[in-house]
């Protein structure tokens, strides 16, 4: 066999391997909707096996926390969405390297975010970044970031404006910090506070971040439209016509309170406390 | 000291002619790949990872060299009995030993600077464009020159597991040698938790085994500075020279007990 005629059979071979391959796809069956699995979820087991090598996992572990909220968050309707393996995940990378700051500060928006949008847990959102201040004592960021989630997710205000405060006092924190503290702590949750955390993070170098930041503060609009509304109703004693919430789609009366609210058709739905995660 | 130069040559032309350096490539495309790949995969961390990848790889790299060249740095010559006719030579087997070690530690050292430079470029290319508040928010400069101690610690570490594989090299077979080699580089990965074996066992003989076991055999945990140079922790010149110093007498001591075992050895 000369030489040609070998790297002809090779080709050959390859390409009907490839076209075989190809053709199974169409053939499979339907992919069964069945959970993600996390085979080690021990971070010590899983720093010992690494050899060394930490780091590097701990990246992985990252990119899986980040498919796996994508995943959840994009599901077909049919699919029941737990996040169930997103704080095992963030743990990890977390665990294999102690100093991963965006793991904690993105994991912890992650793991607040409200169902369906995320899992609806801020108790482990707090508990990552006090994983992260426990590692990092002097990084006022992990201190700004939960006092964002006592505020936006717990609203205890005065435990968010503590964290503001504790933040504020680190070395190398921004001057707007302590003002934050002084706002959250004064008005008790007053919209304008949050406003101020949002414009903050509407600044941020990260697209997707800046963009939920956007969405926040429209939907902290589209609250100033809905109270206006209900101090109308108040002052004349009959229900004003309903207006239109900043993304164009109308309010609608919900059933089950008689109180404005967005419809679920607008892109501003569900507002902070709109919707539960189910039980 | 010319014979052991000459060997060493030898050793680094072989390693050549054996495509050791191919895998540069596999690095180059590792790398550029994942920093194409990366940006899409996660969410503003591309020069952490890039950094993370790019010291592993040179790592995991030079652990098979070192591994898999080393193994064959002495019992080869005996399996194809080309040490015959070199030990009739004017070389002393001192030098034969010394200069196959030296050999293959210029071998990593091409290899690590070649990898050095490419993580380098795909570091700045990476960083490139970025505006100065996001580069400023990272823990460490995207062309950080402290990324050197780390690939210097591991440049030290692998000089450890050649003279290791070296080691065995000169009294047992390719297959037996580096399955001791890789028990070692494991055994070394661990050692850090033999110092405190006195918190979960009672017994007096246990702990002292355990005691001698730490401090006998490498502890390779003191190499791996991969994570805190890439947060822009600092690393002390001290640590370096204290861990440099550590794998000095180490490797020493390896070569010298490799010299003695292949000085005994009967060839004919």
């Amino acid at each position: 066999m000369t030489r040609v005629t070998a790297a002809l059979a090779a080709a050959f071979c390859l390409a009907g391997a490839v076209m075989l391959h190809a053709a199974q796809e169409r053939w499979a069956p339907p992919k069964v909707d069945r959970p993600e699995l996390l085979y080690v979820r021990s971070p010590a087991v899983m720093k010992r096996a690494t050899l060394g090598y930490e780091a590097i996992a701990a990246d992985v572990y990252w990119i899986r926390a980040l498919q796996h909220f994508g995943e959840e968050r994009i599901a077909p309707p049919g699919h029941v969405r737990t996040y169930a393996l997103l704080y095992p995940l963030l743990d990890l990378a977390t665990t294999l390297d102690p100093h991963f700051s965006i793991a904690y500060r993105f994991g912890s928006i992650f793991l607040g975010e409200p169902y369906p949008g995320g899992p609806g847990r801020p108790d482990l959102a707090i508990a990552l970044l006090q994983k992260g201040i426990a590692a990092q004592p002097t990084k006022w960021q992990y201190f700004q970031d939960l006092g964002f989630v006592y505020y936006w997710h717990m609203r205890d205000y005065q435990t968010a404006a503590s964290w503001f405060q504790r933040g504020a006092d680190l070395p190398g924190a921004p001057s707007w910090l302590r003002p934050l503290a002084a706002v959250t702590l004064a008005e008790g949750g007053h919209r304008e506070a949050s406003r101020a955390l949002w414009q903050q993070l509407a600044q941020s170098e990260e697209q997707w971040l800046s963009s939920s930041a956007v969405l926040r503060l429209t939907q902290l609009d589209a609250m100033d439209i809905m109270e206006e509304w209900r101090r109308v109703r108040r002052e004349r004693g009959v229900m004003p016509p309903l207006p239109v919430d900043p993304s164009g789609t109308p309010f609608v009366i919900d059933p089950a309170t008689g109180d404005i609210t967005v419809a679920r058709e607008s892109k501003l739905f569900p507002l902070p406390g709109q919707l539960q995660q189910p039980r | 000291m010319n014979a052991a130069r000459a060997v060493a040559l030898a050793v680094f032309r072989e390693s050549v002619r054996d495509k050791v350096f191919y895998n540069l490539v596999l690095f180059a495309v590792l790398l550029v790949g994942a920093s194409i790949l990366i940006g899409q995969l996660t969410a503003g961390q591309d020069v952490k990872i890039i950094k993370d990848l790019g010291l592993a790889a040179t790592s995991l790299f030079g652990l098979f060299i070192a591994i898999f060249l080393g193994i064959n740095l002495v019992s080869k010559e005996v399996e194809r009995r080309s040490v015959y006719p070199l030990l009739a030579k004017p070389i002393r087997r001192a030098e034969l030993v010394f200069g196959k070690y030296v050999g293959l530690l210029l071998t990593l050292l091409a290899n690590m600077a070649v990898m050095t430079v490419a993580l380098y470029g795909v570091l700045f290319f990476l960083a490139r464009g970025i505006p100065d508040p996001v580069q400023h928010a990272w823990d460490a400069p995207a062309l950080d020159p402290a990324l050197l101690k780390a690939i210097a610690l591991i440049y030290l570490n692998l000089a450890i597991v050649t003279a290791v594989a070296l080691f065995f090299s000169t009294y047992s077979s390719p297959m037996l040698s580096a399955i001791f080699t890789l028990g070692i580089y494991l055994v070394g990965q661990f050692n850090a938790d033999l110092q405190h074996f006195d918190r979960i066992v009672d017994s007096p003989a246990a702990i002292w085994i355990a005691k001698a076991c730490y401090y006998v055999l490498p502890d390779f945990s003191k190499f791996d500075v991969k994570l805190a140079v890439v947060h822009g922790v600092p690393v002390s010149g001290t640590y370096l020279a204290a861990t440099a110093g550590y794998a000095a007498m180490y490797i020493a001591a390896l070569l010298f007990g490799a010299i003695f075992i292949f000085s005994r050895r009967d060839f004919k």
